[in-house]
């Protein structure tokens, strides 16, 4: 995969941020609970999985992960 | 002796013949104490920055805020997911770096980046200021955990020597490869404790977690919500922003990196540690479930609210279980925050004075300071009690004070000069240092603003004033502006 595509995709990343600490500002409230959490709580726990789902995919597109691994140096004797 | 302080102190004993245990087959030189000759793979490098995210800070602290404080904890939740995103991008590059430089310390990458050992010195004297605080709150945790599983029958300074004297022993005997075997018991027992804890808790008492909340709503309206003023979202969106730049900054974390094998072992945690953050929201259920059942703890005993919940449910020896989990959770970070704080004075602060120390000397000279270390930690822990999760606030505001120069330093052109680096740096932990003594506010400092700002956390004034000198001192010094001669040092 590219370096282009890359480039794109990690653009992704921005996202939990502006959910964070920009969204939060408009969920601060207790009702509905979501999976009997307050909103706000869910709200945050929501970016969480989300920010980890696309790192994930940044990861996924990144090609400096396409190496392989090198070998076991400097480990036990 | 009940069967709650047995198994708590078998625990210890366990943890102990592990950290022995771990050194066989490998001479303790100077790489392998501190960074266990960089030979981790990804599992282990993912347990060791784990074990020391998840503390007693975690344990006692965010089960206490949710108790005491409420929405405000959320913040706990939300920092670590951020900053685990800007690592991908900014911890491979300083692995890469410490690699190449057979770096073992924070302080090293800053004197080698900047070329100046008297900055390697005084980041590792930041770094020594701000891990009091956080072995501090572990010493804290374990007096607290000891105490109330015995019933009261243990003393929490006992109970705080005690620890400190296993910390010790193990730390002194097998440096960092003693501490990553006992991470990988202590995060599958605290992951068990804390699902199990977090689903029970609330179902026993309420029925469900919806029925909980609701009940908590009902009791103490807007408790669940972020406050108006206060620890308002004005709080929780600057105190996020500033601990997730701090977050990588911690002297042990720097540590941690140096243990990886290869970097893509960095950039994999990245999208995995968050997922494992998620265990947080168990330990805020159980300060939840604990806010109708235990109440009337009040001031640095909110932190008691998880053990006292526990204690009111359970029989004595799933007491011990809990208890038990707790103490690894302080026993794995500290230990981790032992090596880098021994590690920093030693090699950084001592060596930079003396340059031509032999490397046996400065490995045996960093095993002697831990004991001292400890003690300072313990005087403290003994005297001095504001809640854990302020405790680390601190320390965490200290470390952000690094951020600037480490941003710069990983840039193609580094635009700021080793003076404008420690000038940031000086002005910044001088800021902290004068808030946390005169509990200054943002509007006292800066009287023209509106009372709202008095929501930032004070953090933000000192890092921005930090940047400003940095920048400031970094254009004087540039070295097209002053001859190389004179360029201070």
């Amino acid at each position: 995969m590219g370096g282009l595509q890359m480039k794109a995709v990690r653009w992704l990343a921005i996202l939990p941020f502006i959910g964070i600490l920009v969204g939060t500002a408009f969920v601060n409230q207790v009702e509905p609970l979501v999976l009997g959490m307050p909103f706000v709580l869910a709200w945050i726990v929501g970016w969480v999985v989300v920010g980890a789902g696309l790192t994930a995919v940044v990861f996924a597109f990144d090609p400096a992960n396409a190496k392989p691994e090198p070998e076991r140096d400097g480990g036990r004797p | 002796m009940n069967s709650a302080l047995v198994i708590i102190g078998l625990a210890i004993v366990i943890a102990l013949a592990l950290g022995i245990a771990a050194r066989r087959g490998h001479d303790m030189t100077l790489e392998q104490w501190t960074v266990a000759g960089r030979g981790f793979g990804g599992v282990l490098v993912f347990l060791l920055l784990a074990g020391e995210i998840y503390t007693t800070f975690t344990f006692l602290g965010g089960s206490g805020w949710a108790y005491g404080r409420g929405a405000p904890t959320y913040y706990i939740l939300a920092y670590g997911s951020l900053a685990y995103i800007l690592s991908y991008w900014m911890l491979p590059p300083i692995w890469r770096y410490a690699k190449k430089e057979r770096l073992v310390s924070q302080s090293h990458f800053f004197a080698k980046k900047y070329d100046s050992p008297s900055l390697g010195a005084l980041v590792a004297a930041v770094g020594v200021a701000a891990l009091v605080p956080y072995l501090v709150l572990q010493f804290q945790g374990l007096g607290i955990i000891v105490t109330v599983a015995s019933y009261g029958s243990i003393s929490s300074s006992a109970a705080i020597w005690i620890g400190a004297a296993t910390v010790t022993i193990y730390v002194m005997v097998s440096g960092m490869r003693g501490v990553a075997w006992n991470a990988v018991v202590k995060d599958i027992l605290i992951l068990a404790v804390v699902i199990f804890l977090g689903v029970y808790l609330p179902m026993h008492y309420y029925g469900g977690f919806s029925e909980m909340f609701r009940a908590i709503d009902a009791a103490k309206p807007g408790f669940l919500t972020f406050k108006p003023t206060g620890q308002s979202v004005l709080w929780f969106q600057s105190t996020v922003a500033l601990t997730a730049l701090g977050f990588f900054m911690w002297p042990q974390a720097f540590s941690a990196v140096f243990t990886a094998r290869e970097e893509r072992a960095l950039r994999r945690n990245a999208a995995l540690l968050p997922l494992y953050q998620l265990i947080l929201l168990f330990v805020f259920f159980c300060g939840f479930a604990a806010i109708l059942q235990v109440p009337g703890l009040t001031g640095g005993d909110i932190d008691q609210a998880l053990l006292r919940l526990s204690l009111k449910t359970f029989d004595p020896w799933f007491v011990g279980v809990i208890g038990a989990a707790g103490v690894l959770t302080a026993l794995v970070p500290g230990s981790i925050i032992l090596v880098s704080g021994a590690t920093l004075i030693a090699n950084d602060v001592l060596r930079g004075l003396k340059p031509d120390l032999a490397e046996d000397t400065v490995a045996r000279v960093a095993r002697g300071l831990a004991p001292a270390i400890v003690l300072v930690a313990v005087y403290f822990a003994l005297t001095n009690h504001p809640t854990i999760v302020n405790l680390l606030l601190m320390g965490y505001s200290f470390v952000t004070q690094l951020f600037p120069a480490v941003l710069c330093s990983l840039m193609r052109n580094n635009p700021m000069t080793k003076a404008g680096a420690a000038a940031g740096i000086v002005v910044g932990v001088a800021v902290v240092a004068y808030v946390t003594m005169t509990h200054s506010t943002f509007v006292s400092l800066l009287p023209f603003l509106p009372d709202k700002a008095n929501d930032i956390n004070i953090g933000f004034a000192a890092l921005i004033l930090n940047a400003l000198a940095a920048a400031a001192v970094s254009l004087a010094t540039r070295p097209s502006a002053v001859p190389a001669a004179s360029r201070p040092g």
